[in-house]
């Protein structure tokens, strides 16, 4: 794509999300498509987050253990594998699981109503799409990415933990100690901030460019693989922006 | 009472690529119109950009003193409650049953009961013949059910103007004469202003009380039945009677080599056919927009080819109107 393609292109995909942000306002609240949606996305996405989460952490379990050893600060393993795994490690897996399951299904729904052109129809029959289907899907990939994020730092943490102190002989005693000297609530509120805004963006990017397909079913595809690259490279780039926000609001313990 | 639809200079392109333009006419209020034109020169285009999913590049079209392209995007939800439109492929929701895509518009627009839903669904659905087919997902029907149900939903809402893409495309010929009749009567009944883009030169014919034919990137012609299958312009004449001979090619224009050798063969033009009659209300009572068969030839003093306005087997159906017996005009 030229230069003023990809700058109309980002154009039209800010009013696009500003669109969205008025029809969050709007009645009727399509309460039913949100928990349809809600329990679609989880269904596709819990069983590959909890499965990724496992070896995740204990692959970070593993290499921090080691790296502490050779620093000599045993004592801090269990802080050092909690923080990664809740700050980093938790918003990342549920970024992956989210764009690749929850968002690719989005755009595949939405990119296939529209070169049906249901979503023509839809407007022809007095309806916004955009309140209708775009915004219970956003609000339902937000809520599915707070509560994998969750389900993903439990079972990396619960994974980490079992590794560093059945495997590698620490005590439980000093693992937990060591995350109260260095962890602090806001490490948790992090990755849920994070967290949402992953399942927004993933959520706004499915939807824009299912909506946006044109072509035929080649089309669908094209957009469906557009919108997964998009998402990984934009959560991956808003995931930077807030950590490195988040170091220099929040006052760290210890330093 | 159906209202009118009056179209401006209206001109339409895609990324630098014109589809159409300069297009004028007026939908009269309550008519039946049809639109004609070889594949691709954006007929579906044009019905969306009359409902306003398409934005013209220039021009107006003005319907209640409202001009669509100038309207926010919430007084074009406004306006589109007027519209109902069966989209060509029908463009049903594919994850409800033909049922609830009937019953969409009413349990989105109105605070009706279901029992009084199910009354209306079953009513439309009645009409297009598809009652039994009420569970049925859209992938289940074929194109021919899936076309009839969209017209259901279109007309569910009782709209004052009416769109159909190609309404017979891969409907039989049983169906289609039906579906025809349909459009009469619904006419008659809702007084609706319709537009029927269509490929079927006897619903062309028979069906409408104004035609219009896109061609080449611009509107050839739009006005009343009689004026154009009277018309002797070579576009609209080969249009309307299917001919190959004519300035209309296989893509879309002829070249003039091919013109020159068209005329060179002494490729005669054969004699228009006769006019046939307007299809008229099953319950033989009159439409509004109806008018008396060979009235706009009387009045422009344009006389129709030999044999119009009889039946097929040379039969008048309808009483002819005592101008034309007394003129002489055969018939
Ligand atoms: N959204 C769009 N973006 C770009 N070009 C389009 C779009 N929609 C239609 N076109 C182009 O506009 C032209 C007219 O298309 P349209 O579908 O209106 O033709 P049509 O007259 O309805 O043909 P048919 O009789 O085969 O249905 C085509 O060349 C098509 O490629
Ligand atoms: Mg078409």
């Amino acid at each position: 794509m030229s230069g003023p393609a990809v700058l109309r292109e980002s154009g039209h995909f800010f009013a696009f999300c500003l669109d969205t942000l008025r029809g969050l306002g709007r009645r009727p609240v399509q309460v039913r498509e949100f928990v349809q949606q809600a329990w679609f996305i989880s269904s596709v996405s819990i069983l590959p987050a909890a499965l990724v989460s496992i070896p995740f952490g204990a692959v970070i379990a593993l290499q921090l253990g080691s790296l502490v050893r050779q620093l000599g600060a045993q004592s801090f393993t269990g802080a050092a594998s909690v923080l990664a795994v809740v700050r980093e490690a938790g918003p990342i897996v549920t970024a992956l699981v989210i764009a690749g399951a929850g968002g690719s299904a989005i755009c595949a729904d939405l990119g296939s109503r529209k070169i049906r052109e249901e979503l023509d129809a839809m407007q022809v029959l007095g309806i916004d799409p955009i309140q209708r289907l775009v915004v219970p899907r956003v609000l339902a990939s937000m809520l599915v990415a707070v509560l994998l994020n969750g389900l993903v730092s439990v079972v990396g943490v619960s994974g980490g933990y079992l590794f560093n102190v059945v495997m590698q002989g620490g005590t439980p005693g000093a693992y937990l100690a060591s995350f109260q000297a260095l962890g602090q609530l806001p490490d948790l509120l992090v990755g849920e901030v994070k967290a949402l805004l992953f399942g927004a963006a993933a959520a706004l990017i499915a939807s824009y460019k299912g909506m946006t397909a044109k072509g035929g079913p080649k089309g669908v595809g094209d957009a469906v693989n557009q919108s997964v690259v998009l998402t990984f490279m934009a959560l991956f780039a808003l995931n930077f922006v807030v950590t490195a926000v988040y170091f220099q609001v929040v006052p760290q313990k210890g330093s | 009472m159906g209202v009118e639809v009056a179209v401006r200079g209206l001109t339409k392109s895609f990324g630098g690529q014109p589809v159409w333009s300069d297009i004028s006419l007026t939908l009269p209020a309550g008519e039946i119109s049809v639109l004609l034109g070889p594949s691709g020169t954006g007929k579906s285009v044009f019905l969306k950009t009359l409902v306003g999913l398409l934005r013209p590049d220039r021009g107006d079209i003005v319907i209640e003193g409202r001009n669509l392209p100038r309207l926010s995007e919430r007084d074009l939800y406004e306006v589109r409650k007027l519209f109902g439109v069966l989209f060509q492929d029908g463009a049903l929701f594919g994850s409800m049953n033909i049922y609830d895509n009937v019953a969409f518009p009413l349990r989105e627009h109105t605070r009706r009961s279901e029992s009084e839903i199910r009354a209306v669904v079953t009513e439309k659905l009645d009409m297009v013949g598809l009652v039994g087919a009420e569970k049925k997902l859209p992938g289940e029907i074929s194109g021919g059910m899936r076309k009839r149900a969209g017209l259901a939903r279109a007309l569910v809402l009782d709209p004052q103007i009416v769109l159909f893409d190609e309404p017979d495309s891969g409907l039989d010929p049983v169906r289609t004469a039906y579906l025809n009749q349909l459009i009469i009567d619904l006419n008659q009944r809702t007084e609706a202003t319709f537009l029927i883009v269509t490929h079927d030169i006897n619903t062309a014919r028979t069906v409408p009380d104004n035609i219009g034919l896109i061609y080449h990137g611009h509107l050839a012609m739009f006005g009343p039945r009689e004026m154009l299958l009277s018309s002797t312009e070579p576009v609209v004449r080969q249009f309307l009677n299917a001919q190959r001979i004519g300035p209309i090619g296989m893509a879309e224009e002829k070249d003039a080599e091919e013109l020159q050798a068209e005329a060179q063969a002494g490729a005669e033009l054969p004699p228009l056919p006769p006019i046939p009659v307007q299809l008229q209300p099953s319950d033989g009572r009159r439409r509004r927009a109806e008018r008396p068969p060979g009235q706009w030839c009387r009045d422009h003093g344009v006389e129709p080819p030999p044999g119009s306005f009889a039946g097929p087997d040379g039969q008048r159906t309808v009483e002819l109107p005592a101008f034309l017996t007394r003129d002489g005009v055969p018939g």
